[in-house]
């Protein structure tokens, strides 16, 4: 019974989702189950949040590694939600003001280390140490020269050299990449759905 | 028998294709500024919609606005929207099936009504089978034959040969690795939720590496990104200490949530790593921006790093950041990989073959349709390819 469940569970919404693509009679099934799901991850927020207080006042409470970190993030968890619950989230309320000046700061702050990070990867992946690296190193440096202003200065043809290195070899490397992603999706999902696949269950027979 | 199962959807697919026949209605009017109206009922839905097409005339003074208008059950007309007076077309939804419903369009001159157009009406029904994906729906049909045929060949025991894939064959060495330099093992499933394939499998190989772990007695950390990753990846984790019979080692603290917000995750990643020193850094699912940031980060606290994703753009970044990487379907093929078992190994097997296919058609299509340019047979090969590989 332990298996039987879910695995018919899997088996059943396995075959309703790939019958609602191809049989339009049937799509309403496809999306009640979608709405389920919605409500399921819903209610699942609940938990994720309860598990985060609880996870981070364990930490205080038993002066865990690093515990010192866990009273800034309950404070900013609860700010947030108070603030929401209490003043709504339009324009000019708190959450409003905590929002646009803090976390999006914070959050474009993090995404701005992006730009320091792509240097230091490009730096070690574009060092010349084989005939492939080397590849890679003047395909980069064509691509980046054909999208400023001052490659085409160089040469007219740069760009165009650029768009061809992006358009044929790397479009096709993708789609290499998409197809055999495609095959892995499928033979993945009827492993699951039929219940081939069974370590998410803890590997059980 | 076999031959019987094969041939019996097809036939039953194709009775379902010529038992479809839309209900279409036209008409014509050369007075009138609408020149013709057509209402047929809309394809490849779950039924209660009427497309309906319409064309005005160049010679007939053009009206200030047109109505289109349905009539009711009790013989009413009603205005259904308003639309400009140029060619156009629009589909009336939420219809009931089986019903018949009449159109017609009225142009208005300073807010009067002036010729009307010829009605047009059509009965919407619903689509057992759409038309747009049958190709879709042959070759899916075709894959999942070939990948069950060699699961079979698995199970019968038959030798497969699957070939070495580094990265999977380093999951070991990393476990191992963090176990002597008494670390924990980081394991990130990415940043989308249990409906993205990507998290599914990466769950899979969650319970792979769970049993490593439990094996070696490693610390295992998993934050997450969303809510329901985490319960199933405590139940995924907990299931796998169970298996390896190590059900005091499983530490539900250790399998956390963050935040759903992109950066805040990566942010909240980064100070684990920063913090906890994992030794090993699994990053298997679906990733965006956050990529090369996480890989980055893992990278400089000399953690041995295996990531894996399917998607094109993020790559590069684990490739430039990490050890290993495994590369669109050697994500999928992680947990057959790693578990050995004969059958889940002929499905890797039959995965292989079918893509071994598709690169056949693949050549086939290229060289019809560079032929086709002279010779028109090639072209044709071409266009039937073409059509059984697009999705409408």
């Amino acid at each position: 019974m332990r298996l039987f469940v879910p695995l018919t569970i899997t088996f059943v919404a396995g075959i309703i989702m790939i019958l609602q693509f191809f049989v339009p009679a049937t799509q309403s099934m496809g999306e009640s189950l979608q709405e389920w799901y919605m409500i399921v991850a819903s209610f699942a927020i609940f938990i994720g949040a309860a598990n985060l207080l609880q996870v981070h006042a364990h930490r205080i409470r038993f002066k865990g590694r690093n515990w010192k970190y866990s009273p800034v993030t309950i404070v900013g968890f609860t700010a947030m939600v108070l603030t929401g619950l209490i003043f709504g989230i339009e324009k000019g309320t708190p959450f409003n003001f905590l929002f646009l000046e803090m976390v999006a700061p914070m959050s474009a702050t993090m995404f701005s280390l992006l730009a320091f990070f792509v240097a230091s990867a490009a730096f070690r992946a574009f060092r010349a140490s084989n005939w492939r690296a080397t590849l890679l190193l003047i395909s980069a440096f064509v691509v980046m020269l054909g999208r400023v202003p001052i490659g085409a200065m160089i040469w007219d043809r740069i760009p165009l050299i650029s768009e061809w290195i992006m358009q044929v070899p790397n479009l096709a490397g993708q789609r290499a990449v998409m197809i055999g992603a495609a095959m892995g999706m499928v033979a993945t999902s009827l492993r699951m759905i039929f219940g081939i696949e069974r370590s998410y269950l803890g590997g059980a027979d | 028998m076999r031959r019987i199962l094969f041939v019996l959807p097809l036939l039953v697919f194709t009775g379902v294709i010529f038992a479809q026949s839309g209900g279409i209605a036209s008409g014509d009017d050369g007075d009138c500024f609408i020149q013709s109206l057509t209402a047929e009922d809309a394809p490849n839905d779950a039924g209660g919609g009427i497309d309906l097409t319409w064309t005005v005339s160049a010679h007939v003074t053009e009206p200030d606005s047109i109505v289109l208008e349905r009539l009711d059950e009790d013989g009413v007309w009603s205005s259904i929207g308003t639309i400009l007076p140029v060619d156009g077309s629009r589909t009336d939804e939420e219809l009931s099936n089986g019903q018949e419903y009449t159109y017609r369009l009225v142009s208005f001159y300073g807010g009067i009504p002036g010729a009307l157009s010829v009605e047009a009406g059509a009965v919407p029904k619903k689509q057992w089978i759409h038309t747009g994906r049958i190709g879709m729906l042959i070759l899916l049909t075709i894959i999942s034959l070939v990948i069950f045929y060699f699961i079979e060949q698995g199970k019968r025991g038959k030798d497969l040969y699957i070939r070495r894939i580094a990265g999977l064959t380093a999951v070991e060495d990393a476990v191992g690795r963090a176990t002597e330099m008494g670390r924990p093992v980081l394991y990130i499933p990415g940043i989308m939720d249990m409906d993205d394939i990507q998290t599914i499998a990466s769950m899979v190989i969650l319970g792979r590496v769970a049993m490593k772990t439990a094996e070696y007695g490693s610390s295992l950390l998993v934050p997450t990104c969303r809510a329901v990753v985490m319960s199933v990846a405590q139940e995924t984790v907990k299931e796998s200490y169970l298996q390896m019979g190590r059900p005091d080692a499983y530490q539900k603290g250790n399998i956390n949530y963050i935040t759903d917000d992109q950066f805040g995750y990566a942010a909240g990643v980064d100070g684990i790593m920063i913090r906890e020193k994992p030794a090993a850094i699994f990053m298997l699912g679906t990733f965006y921006a956050e990529s090369l940031i996480l890989a980055e980060t893992g990278r400089s606290v000399g953690a041995i790093q295996i990531a894996g994703t399917a998607m094109p753009s993020q790559i590069p970044f684990f490739i430039a950041a990490c050890d290993y990487t495994l590369i669109g379907e050697e994500l999928f093929a992680a947990s057959a990989y790693l578990s050995k078992e004969p059958k889940l190994l002929g499905s890797l097997r039959g995965q292989d073959v079918a893509k071994l296919f598709f690169m056949i058609v693949i050549v086939i299509g290229v060289l019809a349709a560079t032929i086709g340019e002279a010779w028109g047979p090639a072209a044709r090969v071409s266009d039937f390819l073409k059509t059984i590989t697009s999705v409408g």
